[in-house]
């Protein structure tokens, strides 16, 4: 990782306070001169991580840009919450089209910026896992494909929570949406399905792709700092809990993003060109059941030990396949 | 300077003698010539200070558009038939979000059946979209529109489609006289947009209006539309000042002043009309739509005031009712004692011939007409297709029923 890693094992958490780093390694959202590109008096639900991951990243990518940055959104929460006319909450020029088109819309921009030699000018595109992985995934495929100068940002929340909480493809198994109800001998979206856009964006071979957690700042931060510093096609999957969709407690959500990463649930990795360039590890695993007793989606999985066992071997998978339990010194 | 080329070939021209900054391409039949064509230009350098992006679909093809053109680029693109419904939903957005795009649409059927030749359901899906749409009577109008479209489209900050009839129109060669760049860039300046994603002054595009001003908005969209029936004939005006040709305005008559009886069309199927008419003595005139979006409802009331009977040629119908074009015409002679009859012709590349309309004027003037005719149907086909769905469950496919019974495949008609 390109940043400083503090380790504050001592308060037995892994938050570590700005004081503690060089005044360069503080992270751009404890700085006054942040962008607040997505400004305060939006309309978000209380605890949403989406309007965490977004703030994060916009403000850091605008940091990086000399606040040089278009951003093109999709339909989804993110668009609604943000802006009703005649309010907004953007601070930069900010486009809404269509729910499956913001790739596409990115790809425009950069077109339109290189035509007039604006390339100091960046290109966001934005959407949640429903407007990235299911109805926008053919434009963001081709985007990828052409390596348009665009950073595609993901929020994912793992289901289309805008429309009342349905199941997408990023939606995983056992999760309880409006159309994967806990009823039947399978209750809760099935196993086994869905898709994981990280490793089909490295298939692209583009110049970056990552994953990362609204729970870890400084790991966010410093992979839209990475993605910011090449040109290209991008793609950043932020795991951004939310209360509404999941049935969590608002004060649950960065806990929930942290157990997420810890558990194995949801890998932090980096990569280049295809490659996986680096992963960000975990201490020490912690069981699923952590992480989905919270939520009142996994009630019934939590209760289901085959169910639950399904969850952990995803959880147990992915620590083997990413490599992320961090060497015992 | 004229040029013996196609139809297509003269667009390209046309399109990159208007500088566009950004240029979709997507193919499908028939329009695929004329973005080939382009990708030469700029790959060569002939084009210049254009970005030619090769997307994955229609709608990726104007959704690319759609931001390449907020961003403040002159933008491009063309398509046809399924690409124009798989654009669909972006085909409102960017006329919701007065962005001043040109497209060409080479017009062509849709399916199922598949059917790759010429009629104009596609356009015509579109009619509802909020998009200007001009039809061309032939290549040197295919020419002249698209450089007059991108002037529109600015002027209004509108979307504009220029319609031109697929293979009949896109793959013809003909003389077509191609203007030189110096004309061009008197005529039309450079693209000052509207409104403009810009870092040094951001706004945000595109929110959500929710009931207390979507009927304003939505209005107001209508609105500018009825502004285009007055900036459509100016352009054309300014245009016949540098360019010296007349490219008709809203719409083109033909003897319509003594006549009794006047055929009204849109497309390239004026100039099949005007010969066939030539050749008869009946006293018929016709009239030709050149913009069928906004539809010019005075100036089509005030040039058939005097007509007993109105036949309207055209080469779609919304299934279910009959003519699209033919009722548009009925409300522009609302109030009116002037019969209106409907023809539909030419679907699916049907040939639409000389004797057919030879038969069609005799009629015509007779009043020996339906409400809505289809020109050339094989009604022995249609009968037989009827009765064969009445005996059998299990009937199979229309399409392949009606191919066997027309007799075009060396196959054994079915029972």
């Amino acid at each position: 990782m390109s940043h400083q890693q503090v380790k504050f094992y001592q308060t037995g958490t892994l938050t570590v306070g700005n004081r503690l780093l060089d005044a360069a390694q503080r992270t751009v959202q404890a700085t006054i001169d942040r962008s607040n590109s997505l400004d305060s008096g939006h309309r978000a639900c209380q605890g949403c991580g989406e309007a965490l991951g977004a703030r994060y990243a916009i403000d850091t990518a605008m940091r990086e840009t000399n606040n040089k940055v278009i951003a093109a959104n999709a339909t989804g929460c993110l668009e609604v919450f943000t802006t009703p006319y005649p309010e907004t909450s953007w601070t930069l020029p900010w486009i809404h089209s269509l729910f499956g088109n913001a790739p596409a819309i990115g790809t425009g921009i950069a077109a339109a910026m290189k035509v007039k030699g604006r390339e100091d000018v960046r290109v966001i595109a934005q959407g949640g896992d429903g407007g990235t992985t299911d109805i926008g995934f053919g434009c963001l495929s081709g985007m990828f494909e052409r390596n348009d100068d665009v950073l595609y940002i993901c929020y994912d929340n793992q289901g289309y929570m805008n429309t009342g909480v349905q199941r997408s493809s990023a939606t995983p198994g056992g999760a309880r949406t409006a159309t994967t109800m806990p009823v039947g001998p399978e209750p809760g979206a099935e196993f086994d399905k869905g898709k994981n856009v990280p490793l089909i964006a490295m298939a692209h071979e583009i110049p970056y792709v990552a994953t990362a957690s609204i729970d870890r700042l400084h790991d966010l931060e410093a992979k839209v700092k990475k993605a910011m510093s090449v040109r290209g096609a991008r793609y950043l999957q932020i795991f951004v809990p939310c209360p509404l969709g999941w049935g969590s407690a608002p004060a649950q959500t960065v806990n929930l993003a942290r157990l997420a990463v810890e558990s194995g649930i949801w890998p932090l990795f980096e990569g280049e060109y295809g490659e996986i360039t680096s992963v960000t590890n975990i201490r020490k695993q912690v069981p699923v059941e952590e992480y989905l007793k919270p939520q009142r989606r996994f009630a019934h999985v939590v209760k289901n030990p085959k169910q639950l066992s399904a969850v952990q071997a995803i959880a147990d998978r992915n620590i083997r396949k990413f490599s992320l339990l961090e060497e015992q010194e | 300077m004229l040029k013996q080329i196609e139809g297509s070939h003269g667009v390209s021209e046309a399109v990159a003698l208007c500088r566009p900054e950004v240029i979709c391409a997507y193919p499908i039949t028939p329009q695929t010539h004329i973005v080939e064509d382009l990708g030469a230009l700029v790959k060569s350098g002939k084009l210049e200070n254009c970005e030619y992006i090769n997307v994955e679909s229609e709608f990726a093809a104007l959704s690319v558009g759609i931001g390449s053109s907020a961003a403040g680029a002159r933008t491009y693109t063309a398509t046809a038939s399924q690409g124009m419904l798989f654009m669909a939903e972006a085909v409102y957005n960017a006329s919701g979000l007065g962005l001043p795009i040109v497209m060409t649409v080479g017009n062509r059927s849709i399916g199922a059946p598949i059917n790759i030749w010429n009629d104009q359901s596609d356009s015509m899906s579109m009619r509802d979209a909020g998009w200007i749409q001009l039809f061309v009577e032939d290549n040197q109008q295919a020419v002249d529109i698209h450089i007059q479209a991108f002037k529109i489209a600015e002027a209004l900050s509108l979307p504009v489609m220029v319609c031109m009839d697929g293979f009949i129109l896109t793959h013809a060669i003909e003389g077509i006289d191609v203007p030189d760049q110096k004309q061009v860039d008197k005529f039309l300046p450079s693209f000052t947009p509207r409104q403009i994603l810009d870092p040094e002054n951001p706004i945000s595009i595109g929110a959500m209006v929710g009931p207390e001003a979507f009927t304003e908005v939505r209005y107001l969209a209508h609105q500018k539309q009825k502004e285009a029936l007055k900036l459509i004939p100016k352009i054309n005006e300014e245009f016949k000042q540098i360019f010296g040709r007349d490219s008709g305005g809203l719409i083109s008559t033909f003897n319509v002043e003594d006549a009794d009886t006047v055929i009204v069309t849109l497309g390239s199927v004026i100039g099949t009309i005007q010969e066939a008419l030539d050749e008869q003595d009946e006293n018929i005139g016709a009239l030709t739509i050149r913009s069928f979006r906004p539809f010019p409802l005075e100036a089509i009331r005030s040039a058939l005031k005097n007509v007993k009977r109105v036949v309207v040629f055209e080469k779609c119908f919304a299934v279910g009712i009959g003519g699209i074009v033919a009722n548009n015409v009925r409300m522009a002679l609302s109030g009116t004692n002037i019969e209106v009859y409907e023809v539909i012709g030419g679907l699916g590349g049907r040939p639409i011939t000389r004797k057919s309309l030879h038969k069609l004027f005799k009629d015509a003037v007779k009043d020996n007409l339906e409400t809505v005719t289809f020109l050339d149907l094989k009604k022995d086909v249609v009968e037989r297709e009827l009765k064969r769905e009445k005996e059998l469950l299990q009937s199979g496919s229309v399409a392949e029923n009606v191919l066997r019974d027309v007799g075009v495949v060396n196959a054994a008609k079915t029972t």
